[in-house]
């Protein structure tokens, strides 16, 4: 399958602080990736390095075969990025906001690609609403309609159920899970649930102290480790390098 | 390549802002208004009073409305900026495929509708209450307001640099900054009363030639071309290095990871 992202010996320095140290993986078109770490495992310092908000150390990001430093602004055209914990302005509404990143991200008739995402997240009745008056799972969605606003190949999310009670949370998931099979994107997802991940990731990269323990399906990773499920076998990995390091 | 539509993305974003929400539309008239209408009639009282002051009306007014376009276009910039902190939406519009140079040109554009609004308010009260017309300034007012644009916008950029670089704990320089420039532009007062030091750092700040050029347009009817070309000259190398400086503190800020902690 052809690879849209390509992540060769990531490292970020903060000070005398290694966050990532020589991380190493690819993103296939179409496909799920999960990313999975205790706090401190350097996921979220990954999309920010993946997204250019940060400036790796050391290593190289490709998406599409370019390199992200020097056709960040192309590059960020065609992929797109929603965290529970980054807001949309409170005082435009919902479908102003729509609007305000259509126009940023170059999309043609923003109206009519506003409308079907608002139409397809349960959120086309609130349009004319401020946004200060969604809740918080109405509020994830809204960050998911602008994510899709451009029709992104390779979607990035730091922990869109976080915070979310278990019955929207499920609706999130199911909602990112449509989308991305109907659409054939690439997804790469952060978070701590990792019943979730097991859910919808087609692939999980298991991170600790900015390296990769293990990746691989989570059967595949179940099976390797030994374990019941994702959850366990994480907890394995995390044994097992810990126990490595301590002897080493 | 500048792309006009994530321009318009910038813009849209704060006018759809203003129309909605009533205190930053109050904001935008009460100061000016406040500023006009006292200032307006101390000036008037003083010019009438005991003091005889000769056309203290004109370069007073003249004054403050021009130094009203300095303040308010720096502040456009900084707070246009500061707002999308404020929403934590600040990295949605850093991980937008916009370059620096077109969020610039989008803070300036915000910038030039919200300072024409307050220009509007106060060319119009000074009109009303005190027979000033600022427009008597003539061809002249073009340049003046473009160098006061201009140092503006340079001012505003610096403090967004300052914010990227250290955090929105330095936020409170976007109503600060500006008044650094106060004194030495000798905005309310000729140069000439200034001590030599501080009348040699002026000669310096763009802004003491526009207030200069302004008193002399008024005071004798003639355009002062040199003080014109240092304001101008002055304001290119202000305006390039504001915008050199928040592309550096932006720079730094991804190299140390700060962007996205901005805020929080």
């Amino acid at each position: 399958m052809e690879t849209v992202l390509e992540v060769r010996n990531l490292v970020k320095d903060f000070g005398g602080h290694r966050a990532l140290s020589g991380v190493n993986f690819v993103l296939s078109r179409r496909e799920f990736l999960g990313i999975i770490g205790p706090n401190g495992a350097g996921k979220t310092t990954l999309l920010n390095c993946l997204l250019g908000l940060i400036t790796p150390t050391k290593g190289e990001i490709r998406f599409f075969g370019l390199e992200l430093e020097k056709h960040q602004v192309y590059i960020l055209s065609r992929i797109n990025f929603a965290s529970n914990y980054v807001g949309l302005p409170l005082s435009l509404t919902v479908f102003e906001n729509l609007v305000v990143y259509g126009l940023l991200y170059g999309v043609s008739e923003i109206k009519a690609r506003a409308e079907r995402l608002l139409k397809l997240f349960g959120l086309w009745e609130m349009r004319n609403q401020k946004t200060r008056h969604l809740s918080s799972g109405q509020m994830m969605r809204l960050c998911l309609a602008k994510a899709l606003m451009n029709d992104p190949e390779v979607l990035l999310l730091d922990e869109p159920t976080a915070g979310l009670d278990p019955e929207i949370a499920e609706r999130v998931r199911k909602l990112i899970k449509a989308y991305q099979r109907e659409k054939g994107l690439a997804v790469i997802f952060t978070s701590h649930n990792l019943h979730e991940m097991e859910e919808l990731s087609d692939r999980v990269i298991l991170l600790n102290k900015g390296q990769i323990l293990a990746e691989g399906p989570p059967q595949e990773l179940c099976r390797r480790f030994g374990a019941k499920n994702l959850e366990e076998a994480f907890f394995k990995a995390l044994d097992l390098w810990e126990a490595e390091n301590v002897e080493g | 390549m500048l792309r006009a539509k994530r321009i318009l993305g910038v813009v849209a974003r704060q006018v759809f802002l203003y129309r909605r929400s009533f205190s930053r539309i109050l904001d935008l008239f009460y100061w000016p208004t406040m500023d006009i209408l006292l200032w307006g009639f101390l000036t008037l009282y003083l010019e009438r009073g005991t003091l005889h002051l000769p056309r203290f009306v004109s370069f007073f007014l003249g004054a403050l409305i021009l130094w009203h376009i300095l303040y308010r276009s720096q502040i456009a910039v900084s707070v246009s900026f500061l707002e999308d902190i404020w929403s934590r939406n600040l990295l949605n519009l850093m991980v937008a495929p916009l370059t620096l140079t077109e969020y610039m040109l989008g803070l300036i554009t915000v910038s030039l509708i919200k300072v024409s609004l307050a220009f509007t308010i106060m060319a119009s009260l000074a009109g009303l209450f005190y027979g000033f017309n600022i427009f008597k300034l003539g061809v002249s007012l073009i340049p003046f307001v473009v160098n006061l644009l201009a140092l503006g916008w340079a001012i505003g950029f610096v403090t967004i640099g300052f914010i990227f670089r250290f955090g929105q704990e330095a936020e409170i320089l976007a109503w600060a900054l500006a008044f650094v420039f106060l004194p030495l532009s000798a905005v309310f007062y000729p140069l000439s009363v200034l001590p030599p030091i501080i009348r040699d750092l002026a000669w310096f700040t763009p802004s003491a030639h526009v207030f200069e050029g302004m008193r002399a347009v008024i005071e004798n009817g003639t355009i002062p071309l040199r003080h014109l070309i240092w304001a101008t000259g002055l304001n290119l190398a202000y305006l390039s290095f504001g915008a050199w400086f928040m592309r550096r503190q932006y720079e730094y800020a991804r190299e140390k990871g700060t962007i996205p902690k901005i805020g929080e």
